[in-house]
């Protein structure tokens, strides 16, 4: 069963939904016993880089959540503010961050060289395959899609984690990957066809 | 590179979807839910729906309606009407609202914009203004227009978006007033102003009444919101309702400047 952690923030029930509509066996977890029968996790998140981790943090699923995703190696899935999350500080807050996938967390202030670029970074941008991996497994001549809206990008430590990169006058990380940790700076259940099969590819892990 | 958004914009009035002419007229054009699914299937790059009776009826948003959109739309969600406080805004966007606009409530009070983008994030804050050119003799320029344009401000819309940017607004879409309903094409002289003095995101609404009109907008500011609502929900001359969205081919000839969409 996919469970999507739910500890207050971000949009669960568009990944319901979109799970729905693949045919796909998902629910949300609220707590501890709906864990038990997790294959698959899905952390969503929006906001602050603060609020994100306080609210995870007293919703009494992390100790859990670390046993699940660090020593069973369930496969997990950050999504937004929720991948920033799995890294090990942002620049936006004074949390730390849960470390599960090396890195750290950067403004994008300042960033693309041209000035004139707005921010946030808002809108569909295509994604640029670093590495094979089988979350994007047909290569298609056309590049992956898919919606961005953030003012924050994850800067992997390990440039072998990186799966996809995005360019906003800067190449910056938009997919990662340590083992089973997935990170995904893209809204995939928001980014139509595209979101569907990364997501159904994700799943099938 | 990122791509220009091309973004339905609909109109909530009496729990059905309108489109209006001028912020007048509002002719009923089909029920939200269809039209979410219609956008879902035609690959709308964003959706924004605007309820235009919340505000000057005083009411707060109507989340059971917004949450039924939410869970519908495979694309992001822009909401706006009736957004007085941060609390709302929580709540909209825990039921899968991406992006919350405030109009009034923020012109009133510009704290407001601080105090949601410091509890959401200020990608997720959409300032809308509603502009309407000066009528009066011998005074050129914009005025500000709020509350379905039944009230008028004289202010600098340029200023006035240069301090919602400071306050921490992640998006300004200006909508035309005089346009509204007319088809005739964007404000490109307006658009070219805000443009090129903006540093978030911003889009245009109000004026578009062909794929030509997108393709002009864009050929001339570049990375843009071009927003439109009869362009999307009407077909022919007398405004039969049909929704229609450009399809990938014609979004890649809107982003390129391609010329024949406006021979239309």
């Amino acid at each position: 069963m996919i469970r999507i952690v739910d500890y207050g923030v971000g949009n669960i029930q568009a990944f319901l939904n979109l799970f729905d509509r693949l045919g796909l066996e998902a629910k949300r977890a609220r707590d501890v016993d709906d864990l038990v029968d997790a294959s698959h996790l899905i952390l969503p998140g929006v906001g602050h880089f603060d609020y994100a981790m306080q609210g995870f943090n007293n919703s009494g699923l992390r100790v859990r959540l670390e046993e699940l995703v660090l020593k069973q190696k369930v496969p997990l899935l950050g999504v937004c503010v929720g991948m920033q999350m799995l890294a090990d500080s942002s620049d936006e807050g004074v949390l730390p961050g849960l470390g599960w996938l090396p890195g750290c967390v950067h403004s994008l202030t300042g960033k693309p060289k041209d000035d004139s670029l707005p921010l946030p970074h808002m809108g569909w941008n295509e994604l640029k395959i670093q590495a094979p991996s089988p979350v994007f497994p047909s290569a298609e001549a056309e590049s992956p899609q898919f919606y961005f809206l953030h003012s924050y990008y994850f800067s992997a430590k390990n440039r072998s984690d990186v799966v996809a990169t995005a360019n906003y006058d800067f190449d910056f990380d938009a997919v990662v990957r340590h083992e089973n940790v997935f990170g995904m700076q893209c809204h995939p259940e928001k980014s139509h066809r595209w979101g569907e099969q990364f997501l159904r590819a994700f799943t099938e892990l | 590179m990122l791509r220009p958004r091309i973004t339905p914009c609909l109109l909530i009035h009496n729990g059905g979807l309108v489109k209006t002419k001028g912020f007048a007229e509002p002719k009923y054009v089909g029920d939200p839910i269809n039209a979410v699914r219609i956008f879902n299937e035609k690959e709308a790059d964003e959706l924004m729906v605007l309820d235009i009776d919340a505000t000057i009826k005083g009411r707060e948003p109507d989340f059971k309606l917004i949450a039924k959109l939410a869970a519908e739309c495979r694309m992001p969600l822009c909401y706006g009407g009736g957004v007085t406080q941060v609390e709302q805004v929580q709540r909209l966007v825990n039921i899968g609202v991406e992006k919350v606009a405030v109009s009034s409530a923020a012109i009133a009070r510009p704290a407001l914009v601080t105090e949601i983008a410091d509890a959401v994030g200020r990608q997720s804050v959409t300032v809308v203004l509603d502009v309407r050119k000066r009528r009066r003799l011998m005074s050129a320029g914009y005025e500000l227009c709020t509350h379905n344009a039944k009230k008028a401000y004289n202010v600098d819309i340029l200023s006035l978006i240069s301090e919602f940017q400071k306050a921490g607004a992640g998006e300004i879409v200006v909508n035309s007033v005089d346009r509204d309903g007319m088809m005739k094409g964007y404000d490109l002289e307006l658009a070219a102003q805000v443009k090129s003095m903006a540093n978030v995101p911003v889009t245009f609404l109000g004026g578009a009444g062909s794929l030509g009109d997108l393709s002009d907008l864009v050929s001339l500011v570049g990375i843009v919101g071009a927003a439109a609502g009869s362009l999307f929900v009407f077909k022919g001359k007398y405004r039969a309702v049909l929704i229609s969205y450009p399809t990938s081919d014609q979004k890649n000839m809107i982003f390129h400047g391609t010329t024949e969409l406006c021979n239309k």
